[in-house]
């Protein structure tokens, strides 16, 4: 133990936690340059900055999973040293996670189970269980398996489980990016409430509207740094943009007298059983798209998107070439290079593990989707020069920070990877792209330039087909809106016309006939 | 308090280069232990092992005899290992290729056939493992049948079938009722590199199968997909990588380069057919393979070590009476601490107190 006097039990009187010159080195790269923050007790502190300016690394190492280089930590006015998150959770520490770690074929109270260090009973932690979520108003029953859950309840999973642990201090790394906006505000009833129970919370989003909603103190960082702490109610979106960036916004702006030319990616009448015991069935999915053309999915996750992204690329081929078009080509029994190579171009939802090898280098994880037609594989021999080239191009035209020329994929922030990824496909200027969630986890200015790139793509005579859970994105770019529900899509509306109200029905499973249209507003 | 082990946050680079040498040297400590509990003197024992072969010229050109199939398998494995797929019958893919290579040998035996013998010879031997070793591989991809197991049980009935062959069809008229074929005809047999020596031409084949597995997986499409589809499987289907096919692909590889060590042992080394013609080297490969961390330079230095054991426990055999299971044992306790050293590269022991609720400042 190395302890400094401790001043003040109190924990009114002296933050919660402090760091100081904290400092965290990747080689003679700087992911965190000596930030010094104070989280005190019954406060919301945003934690804002550009995808890559340090935000997770500095949680993580708050919460023990990564050793800082240089600084200290202070835990009520004492240093501490963390070996890992378990000493961590024992101090009070508790975190929610942006990606869940979670078994579908589990139950919940069982998860819960799996992720407490404590040697209670599984009966006593049951109840417990259910006492605490109801307590909260986070409605859990603890023996439902998970994969019957929404993306919200699963993460009321993860919370409940940090505050069984009754933590003095709770960080949340994104946490609304995959939420629906009710249930965005249902997570921010259960945050004010903490709050009133004296907790400390520090909040890491990329959504500022809602951190000026909802925090009383926001920390920004930028390039590993801190620039500023202040209050976030005083500012304005844009001025907290400014500071995070160090500069204004771009805003996105559509060409006008885009065009739309011929059919380039055709869906008929597709219908695919699902491959994974808990998968959706896809139902008599039809739609055309033009080139020049931008059409979005809306729907909360889980209602077939992901097996409707399968079913387009290829990674899942149907019997029936009729099923999907591309470029006038019957492809539904082609391949996924097959259909790159008829200038079909894909980004997955999932950054790692899904859309890049984490391990790999990014060279290498151009090279994944490159080798069907760039020129970078000769005679079965990889043309490293090429692959090189990709990712530099990928990397200018997309400003991906990272700390060296070709890192492992692992090592980039979220909002960096998915810029690349989405840079990837973009420079094979493919015909047809299907893209999911394209903005997911990427800070404002970045969010900018990919909206900008998928706009231009289309300018230029691509068909652009987008799902995103993000409506407010989905009418920034689109030109028509369909909605997937339980493995169905609804006819396309014109985003023009396309209403919240419209949407929120169509996406809770009603139809738009007009009477269940009034019922609903009315509601 | 208990002792858990613990996940590290990040992956550890030092560890995943020096974990072949950690294991290697609580291997060597575990043996000293056992040397002592046989009442051997463990450092003459460890001398004996480790040093003595390494003194004279004739055992080093048997190191390198020993290593030449150990290198041969194991690249192969190496391959199929990156992919996830798990051939362990290695051994047995060994012996039906000295099976499919003698077959040559013993029916153009006494006849004046010319120098196409061996260059056959070692074709059909390679294409007959590769053919045994796609047995488990379309179990595999066709039916969902754990090719662990499946691979392994194929050993067993490709030894059965070596016996009878040198029992029965093909044993010597003239080998006093030994089971063995008659010794291969000059024709038939691997060329030695040194006259009078044990070097054969053997060990530059194992030498051009180590540059050819470092190009493939280095610089081919292909070598890419197998270490892709191995390593993070779903973005291997996303790129388009084909995993069935890839199973099939390296068993096919890895059955080929059994088949070929083993009619080079048998036309080398041992220079006819007989049951025991392998001292366990489709097995032992799979230890280079691992120690060699599935790379094809190392693979080919973790050879050169356990043949160095096979080497140094006949001369500890001689010398000490220490019998020659012990280099089993030896391999195996290898094995063991590889595998145990890899798991620290991404986790690391922890002493915990669940009993205490704060667990603070402790480092
Ligand atoms: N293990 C690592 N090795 C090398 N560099 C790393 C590693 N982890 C993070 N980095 C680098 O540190 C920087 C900060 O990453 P971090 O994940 O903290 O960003 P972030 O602020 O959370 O961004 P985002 O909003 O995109 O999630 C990035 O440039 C990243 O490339
Ligand atoms: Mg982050």
């Amino acid at each position: 133990m190395l302890d400094s006097t401790p001043d003040g039990l109190n924990s009114g009187e002296s933050p919660l936690l402090r760091t100081i010159g904290l400092t965290k080195r990747y080689g003679d790269f700087l992911a965190n340059d000596s930030i010094d923050i104070d989280i005190w007790p019954g406060e919301i502190h945003a934690l804002l900055g550009e995808n890559g300016a340090g935000k997770s690394t500095l949680v993580k190492a708050i919460y023990g999973l990564i050793q800082p280089s240089a600084g200290e930590i202070r835990w009520q006015g004492r240093r501490i040293l963390l070996s890992g998150p378990s000493e961590a959770r024992g101090l009070g520490i508790g975190m929610v996670f942006q990606h869940f770690s979670l078994f579908d074929n589990l139950t919940v109270a069982e998860n819960v189970a799996l992720g407490l260090d404590g040697r209670e009973s599984f009966k006593d932690m049951s109840a417990r269980l259910e006492q605490v979520s109801e307590a909260y108003g986070l409605p859990l029953d603890p023996k439902r398996e998970v994969w019957q859950l929404s993306v919200g309840e699963r993460q009321r999973i993860e919370i409940v489980r940090a505050l069984m642990q009754d933590p003095k201090f709770l960080i949340l790394d994104e946490p609304t990016a995959v939420l629906t906006p009710k249930e965005a505000d249902q997570l921010f009833v259960v945050l004010e409430r903490l709050k009133a129970e004296g907790r400390a919370i520090l909040y890491i989003s990329h959504k500022l509207e809602e951190v000026k909603r909802l925090c009383d103190t926001a920390t920004i960082l930028r390039g590993g740094r801190k620039v500023e702490t202040c209050n976030p109610r005083r500012e304005t979106a844009a001025s907290l943009a400014r500071m995070m960036v160090g500069g204004e916004i771009k805003e996105v702006k559509a060409a006008s007298g885009r065009t739309t030319t011929v059919p380039r990616l055709v869906v008929n009448d597709l219908s695919l059983a699902p491959s994974e015991p808990h998968g959706v069935r896809l139902e008599h999915i039809s739609f055309e798209l033009k080139g020049g053309e931008i059409l979005g999915i809306a729907g909360v996750a889980g209602n077939g998107q992901e097996e409707l992204f399968a079913a387009l690329s290829g990674e899942r081929s149907s019997k029936d070439p009729g099923t999907v078009v591309i470029e006038g080509i019957a492809a539904g029994h082609l391949s996924i290079t097959q259909r790159r190579r008829l200038g079909a171009a894909f980004v997955p939802e999932e950054r790692l593990g899904h859309g890049t090898a984490p391990r790999m280098k990014l060279s290498e994880n151009a090279l994944l989707t490159g080798h069907a037609a760039s020129g970078m594989v000769h005679r079965g021999f990889i043309n490293t020069a090429a692959t090189l080239k990709t990712v530099d191009r990928a990397t200018e035209t997309f400003d991906v920070r990272k700390a060296k020329r070709d890192p492992e994929a692992a090592s980039l922030s979220g909002g960096n990877l998915q810029k690349f990824i989405v840079g990837r496909e973009i420079l094979r200027n493919p015909a047809v792209l299907v893209v999911s969630q394209p903005t997911w986890g990427v800070d404002a200015g970045a969010a900018a330039v990919i909206r900008q790139a998928l706009l231009d793509l289309a300018t230029a005579g691509a068909a652009v087909l987008v799902t995103s859970q993000d409506l407010d994105e989905l009418a920034e770019i689109t030109d028509r809106i369909a909605v997937m529900f339980h493995g169905k899509l609804s006819a396309p509306l014109a985003t023009r016309e396309a209403t919240r109200e419209n949407l929120g029905l169509l996406m809770g499973g009603s139809s738009l006939e007009p009477k269940e249209v009034a019922h609903a507003i009315g509601a | 308090m208990q002792l858990v082990l613990e996940k590290r946050a990040e992956r550890s680079g030092t560890i995943a280069l020096v974990s072949p040498l950690i294991a290697i040297g609580l291997t060597v400590v575990t043996m000293v232990i056992l040397f002592a509990i046989l009442g051997k003197n463990p450092l003459l024992a460890l001398h004996a092992y480790f040093i003595a072969p390494l003194t004279d010229g004739y055992s080093l050109q048997e190191i390198a005899v020993k290593a030449t199939p150990l290198v041969m398998i194991a690249i192969g494995l190496s391959l199929c290992y990156l992919a996830n797929a798990w051939n362990i019958g290695a051994e047995g893919q060994f012996l039906i290729g000295a099976v499919a290579g003698s077959w040559i040998a013993v029916k153009t035996q006494g006849t004046d056939a010319g120098a196409w013998v061996l260059p056959a010879m070692l074709v059909l031997a390679a294409a007959a493992g590769a053919l045994y070793a796609l047995i488990p591989a379309i179990c595999k991809v066709k039916f969902g049948a754990s090719e662990i197991l499946t691979s392994l049980m194929l050993v067993y009935v490709a030894d059965l079938f070596l016996d009878y062959l040198v029992r029965g069809p093909w044993r010597d008229p003239n080998g006093f009722n030994f089971p063995t074929t008659a010794e291969f005809d000059p024709v038939a047999t691997v060329p030695l590199l040194i006259e009078g020596g044990r070097l054969h031409l053997g060990s530059i084949i194992a030498l051009l199968v180590v540059a050819a597995a470092a190009i493939l997986l280095g610089r081919t499409i292909k070598g890419f997909e197998i270490r892709v589809v191995g390593a993070a499987p779903r973005a291997a289907r996303f790129g388009g990588f084909n995993a069935n096919q890839l199973i099939i692909l390296t068993f096919a590889i890895s059955g080929a380069l059994a088949g070929l060590a083993g009619i080079i042992e048998v036309a080398g080394p041992v220079g006819h057919l007989q049951p025991g013609i392998s001292p366990g080297y489709g097995f032992t490969a799979i230890i280079v393979a691992f120690l060699g961390r599935l790379n094809p330079l190392g693979i080919l230095i973790a050879g050169l070590f356990l043949a160095l054991t096979f080497i140094g426990g006949e001369q500890a055999q001689i010398a000490m009476k220490i019998p020659l299971d012990v280099t089993k044992v030896f391999q195996g306790i290898l094995l063991f601490y590889v595998l145990a050293c890899d798991s620290l590269i991404l986790y690391r022991f922890k002493l915990s107190f669940p009993n205490r609720q704060v667990a603070s400042g402790t480092h």
